[in-house]
């Protein structure tokens, strides 16, 4: 990931099923500031859909949806 | 508009609490308002002295030990801490069943700290007004 936005927290949820990711990816998003770039990591199939879909209902910016080594990664902004 | 849902867990089998944490989680994650309300065996199952069996619904006992192997083997979190985490990511608010505590001699210092309180039926039905409510 060389052109690509450095995420200001990782969730590494690999290995947690339906619904954990999009749980730790939403307690990040709690966390963080305004303009945090946050990432998280899924092994889980639901995520790649579950994960943008909340990104884009509580109104903030999907970046990406990244297909890696035998997981996938899902990148947003939080806007507000 | 987020909106609310309402789950009244009278199932106490975890195949049944599951999903009902399942379903809180996935309306915290659509910032939904949430009330857990716990009667008959899903109340037992909340008691502190873990005196209730984990067991699934009758149709799963035949493939019961499989299962629970899995779950263990896999990780996944337990209902109860499926629902311990909803509740502190959203707005999730667990209550008890009065007539069941009344009935079976539980207080609210028996049940799980993830309880806020024993209600009747009527407040329930009250807090549940305008919402969605699911029953398993």
């Amino acid at each position: 990931m060389t052109d690509e936005v450095k995420p200001d927290k990782v969730v590494d949820a690999r290995g947690a099923f339906c619904p954990g990711p999009l749980m730790e990816l939403i307690k990040a998003y709690k966390q963080a500031k305004v303009g945090d770039v946050i990432s998280v990591y899924s092994t889980d199939s639901g995520t790649k859909k579950d994960a943008p879909a909340w990104i884009k209902k509580s109104g903030n910016e999907l970046i990406g949806v990244y297909d890696r080594d035998g997981y996938v990664e899902i990148v947003m902004k939080k806007s507000k | 508009m987020p909106g609310k849902i309402s789950i009244l867990m009278v199932s106490g089998t975890i195949d049944k609490l599951m999903a009902g944490a399942v379903i809180t989680s996935g309306a915290v994650a659509n910032d939904m308002e949430i009330n857990v309300f716990f009667s008959f065996f899903g109340l037992l199952n909340l008691k502190k002295d873990n005196s209730f069996p984990q067991t699934l619904s009758y149709e799963g006992v035949p493939m019961t030990d499989q299962m629970m192997k899995v779950l263990k083997e896999k990780n996944v979190p337990s209902w109860l801490d499926m629902l311990k985490n909803a509740k502190e990511t959203g707005n999730v608010k667990v209550y008890g069943c009065a007539l069941m505590a009344d009935l079976l001699g539980v207080k609210k210092e028996d049940l799980d700290p993830i309880v806020d309180d024993i209600v009747g039926v009527g407040e329930f039905v009250s807090m549940a007004e305008g919402g969605q409510i699911l029953f398993i």
